[in-house]
């Protein structure tokens, strides 16, 4: 199954937020799985298009999410998902 | 000892002189217009701006009365089909010129400009034309570059060695370091020592995010580093960085701004705040750090600063130093001076656009 990280910073509006195992085949997959788990959470990092939200960031193993559209990005077993926020300033 | 500011604010450029008595406004230039960045270049008496219209674009002009007159030059322009990093779906072109920074005394044409989307320009006839270095602008490490504070990411930090002008550091947001000992022909990454936990790996060999680096007037192999993760120091010229963000329980770690003395090469200013998820000083009170040990201990000083209810934070090219006079604008439009290297500051208005950028002429 494939590690799901988040950034601390969700963990302000999602306290018991935490790594979890996630089985799925794309990313767009992962964020419905976590946002089953934490209900809302999907709407952190998603709009209501599908799309990446402008302002995060998704890592796929080292690589940055290539679909941003409708994260349809493929995982497997032992791929490392690493969700952020893009690093915004001032 | 210089005895004029240049005050880049959201609405205008501010010229600002203390002949005699306390600083004092001059006079104001590009009434409102974002002034991103304004310096003046000593080797041909220039005044450089940089400002963002939003509607028409990043554009430049320069000075060569001191302020009286001005004149547009030709902002620097991406070639036809480049595209951004790191997908490289979108085309490129100059949404935003960071700053500005002469070459070397001795390539008295010499310039060079760091934009938002990354790319780094120079110029060898005066400014009168930039082209794009598009070595490393391709550099293979480039698809680890991204945006941070704004959509895509930005050259910020350019610093040519007074003793080799073809020996370049350069700081991409976010990218990070990178040095040049050819005059700019070729790139090596120096990121070792940094730590990035926005990154899968925070080790990563790229993907880091300095917001400002300078070097030791008295040493140039002395660089200090205000990053997203911290303070780092490194004394060879970048091969090793070190995280000298306060270990005591102090504010110094995350910031923007930065100023190095100019004597002595273990003495350095920060300008705190809680952190990147917390943009906002520490306390909500305002505070300088200083060093004087190369970052073994800071010392907080806040004689003169606001010490509550207070939401000004420093951007990273609005903290400068001559002498042993500091001066930083905030983001809420607020302006202090030091003339005893922080040790007691002075307001010198509250009324001011958001700043951001502050340089001694």
């Amino acid at each position: 199954m494939a590690q799901v990280k988040f950034t601390p910073n969700l963990k302000r509006f999602f306290p018991d937020l935490c790594e979890c195992a996630i089985d799925a085949a794309t990313v767009a997959e992962i964020v419905a799985a976590v946002d089953d788990r934490w209900r809302g959470l999907a709407d952190y990092i998603i709009d209501e298009q599908g799309a990446l939200r402008k302002h995060v960031n998704i890592f796929v193993g080292d690589e940055l999410l290539r679909d941003k559209q409708t994260l349809s990005d493929r995982v497997s077993a032992d791929t490392k998902i690493f969700i952020v926020q893009a690093l915004s300033g001032g | 000892m210089r005895n004029k500011l240049l005050v880049g604010t959201r609405k205008g450029l501010l010229i600002m002189n203390r002949d005699g008595g306390d600083w004092e406004v001059e006079s104001a230039h590009f009434e409102a217009i974002p002034v991103v960045y304004a310096f003046r270049d000593r080797r041909a008496d220039t005044i450089w701006v940089s400002l963002d219209h939003g509607h028409w674009g990043g554009k430049l002009h320069r000075s060569r009365d001191l302020g009286a007159t001005w004149e547009e030059v030709e902002a620097p322009k991406y070639p036809e089909g480049d595209a951004v990093p790191p997908d490289f779906s979108v085309p490129a072109k100059t949404n935003y010129i960071w700053l500005i920074e002469p070459g070397g005394a001795d390539e008295p044409n010499r310039l060079y400009v760091g934009t938002d989307p990354g790319g780094l320009f120079l110029s060898d006839d005066g400014g009168d034309s930039f082209q794009l270095v598009d070595t490393l602008w391709h550099h293979p490490s480039n698809m680890h570059w991204f945006g941070a504070g704004r959509d895509h990411p930005g050259t910020v930090a350019i610093q040519v060695d007074p003793r080799d002008s073809r020996h370049l550091t350069i700081g991409i947001s976010v990218g990070g370091v990178y040095v040049s000992r050819d005059g700019g022909e070729s790139w090596e990454a120096r990121n070792r020592g940094l730590y990035a936990d926005y990154l899968p790996d925070p080790l990563h060999e790229h993907g880091h995010d300095p917001h400002i680096i300078l070097a030791s007037p008295s040493n140039p192999d002395v660089l200090w580093q205000q990053n997203h993760c911290g303070i780092f120091r490194s004394e060879n010229g970048g091969m090793q960085w070190r995280d000298i963000s306060d270990k005591n329980g102090g504010p110094a770690g995350f910031g923007f701004a930065l100023a190095i003395d100019d004597q002595d090469e273990r003495v350095a200013w920060v300008a705190p705040a809680v952190s990147a998820e917390y943009r906002v000083p520490v306390d909500r009170a305002l505070v300088i750090s200083r060093t004087e040990d190369g970052g073994e201990t800071w010392q907080d000083l806040r004689a003169g600063l606001p010490q509550e209810n207070c939401y000004d934070l420093v951007f990273r090219h609005a903290l400068d130093k001559t002498g042993d006079t500091l001066a930083f604008g905030t983001t809420a439009g607020n302006f202090y001076v030091s003339d005893d290297r922080g040790d007691h500051w002075r307001c010198l208005t509250h009324n001011l656009a958001v700043v951001y950028s502050v340089r001694f002429m």
